[in-house]
């Protein structure tokens, strides 16, 4: 799993892409509300890509109708965490269904330190790997 | 060599005139409502030509307030500005949400904001119809959450103006009170329309166009008791326009189902269709009238 290239966090759609604007995102939302989808944001300072659970900010939008509504609580989030990664999520709640359909980066901290490879030896001489988020060595709220 | 742009087409191309066809046809009576909202049809259409010659002038802004009596009609006006709006695209969805004060006031502190910034996004893209919008803000009571709602509404109707259009509704003089001690909300407001009350025989035709949609009729003798209901009607307590005439037709439709059913035998479709006089003069209201002219 590539997680950083060019020094830029790629998880989720779109991530290879250069940032999406604001008119981009408006259009990728307004496919999620076409397809009855609940759309979330959701923010964290801890890139770890097996750190799935991030933070929501505010609930879930259910009943929308327009992209614009969410778009305002977008720059609301990126307002309150200008140095976060935030991440836009929707959520099919279909009967059956229920799980999310989309997910993808809408705000990034202006420099992004990456992940260091960290090697454990283990019982045989045999080598565990992991990967370190250099950002997560600070306390919380103070990584980026 | 200059331009010149055919404004009969471009007003035929909207699709307006229809939206306002249906209107004249469906509400009777409102004359100064219909001549305002087709003014505002009409500026809508202007903008659009002037955008493409890049006049620029900014989105006008559509906030409104509708002022009238009870039943002469806001709600319906309401989403039917919703849908003129779309087919004009200036909203881009086109459609209502209808809010009172419940829906946007919280209960507690920190539960307001939350609560009525919910309902803003969720109607952004049309129109949000705040029902008797006077009830959000209470000076007797200084703890009332009302204000704190009534200064994120007017944030937003500032810095959104393309996003949504806030329409209040509610009787004349607790309006005028309200917009008196909210200066702010009143001067973001372009326009005030006014809803006149019906005269009679608007109400008539207004039972007659209600009846039309349930399939009924009056008979000849039934609409002369009609029309004399209605001026009885008037006279009493709690009298609210189209909606009084609309009870009084689905009381008068049970009396209908009741005599058909007391006289027995076979019906034809003329009979189950037709409002006779009795089914009317049965009412409570004629039955107190000579006591009231005594």
């Amino acid at each position: 799993m590539i997680t950083t290239s060019n020094q830029r966090l790629t998880q989720g759609q779109f991530s290879f892409l250069p940032d999406l604007t604001d008119a981009q995102i408006t259009q990728q939302i307004e496919y999620a509300l076409k397809n009855n989808w609940a759309v979330g944001i959701e923010y964290t300072d801890d890139p770890h890509p097996r750190n799935t659970y991030w933070e929501m900010y505010g609930n879930p939008m259910f009943d929308l109708k327009d992209p614009a509504g969410i778009l305002l609580e977008i720059n609301n989030c990126r307002k309150t965490f200008p140095n976060h990664y935030i991440r836009v999520t929707a959520f099919d709640a279909t009967r059956g269904v229920e799980s999310p359909t989309m997910s993808y980066i809408v705000n990034r901290p202006t420099s992004e330190p990456g992940f260091a490879l960290v090697r454990q030896e283990v019982e045989g001489r045999s080598i565990r790997y992991t990967i370190h988020s250099y950002a997560t060595d600070k306390p919380e709220g103070e990584r980026y | 060599m200059t331009e010149t742009i055919d404004l009969k087409a471009l007003w035929q191309e909207s699709g307006v005139q229809a939206v306002l066809d249906s209107l004249d046809v469906e509400l009777i009576g409102l004359k100064p409502v219909k001549r305002r909202i087709r003014e505002i049809a009409s500026l809508l259409v202007i903008d659009k030509v002037r955008r493409e010659l890049q006049l620029e002038a900014g989105p006008p802004s559509l906030h409104m307030s509708f002022t009238g009596n009870p039943g002469t009609g806001k709600t319906t006006v309401a989403l039917r500005m919703a849908e003129l709006l779309h087919k004009l695209g200036y909203s881009r969805k086109g459609h209502l949400v209808a809010v009172t004060r419940d829906d946007l006031v919280g209960q507690y502190i920190g539960h307001t904001a939350p609560k009525t910034k919910e309902v803003l996004k969720k109607a952004m893209g049309g129109v949000l119809f705040i029902d008797e919008a006077y009830y959000l803000y209470k000076p007797e009571n200084e703890r009332d959450y009302g204000q704190e709602s009534i200064e994120i509404l007017l944030q937003v109707m500032e810095n959104q103006r393309d996003d949504l259009v806030v329409i209040l509704a509610g009787y004349k003089d607790r309006m005028d009170t309200f917009f008196k001690s909210n200066p702010g909300m009143s001067s973001r407001i372009a326009h005030h329309i006014d809803f006149p009350d019906y005269r009679d025989d608007e109400l008539l035709s207004i039972g007659e166009l209600i009846l039309k949609g349930w399939n009924y009729r009056l008979s000849p003798s039934a609409r002369n008791a009609f029309a004399d209901y209605l001026q009885r009607r008037r006279e009493q307590p709690h009298f609210a326009n189209a909606r009084s005439v609309r009870n009084a037709l689905d009381r008068a439709r049970l009396r209908q189902a009741h005599r058909l059913l007391e006289a027995g035998g076979n019906v034809d479709k003329a009979a189950l269709e037709t409002i006779e006089a009795e089914d009317i003069l049965q009412s409570r209201v004629m039955a107190a009238a000579p006591e009231a002219a005594r």
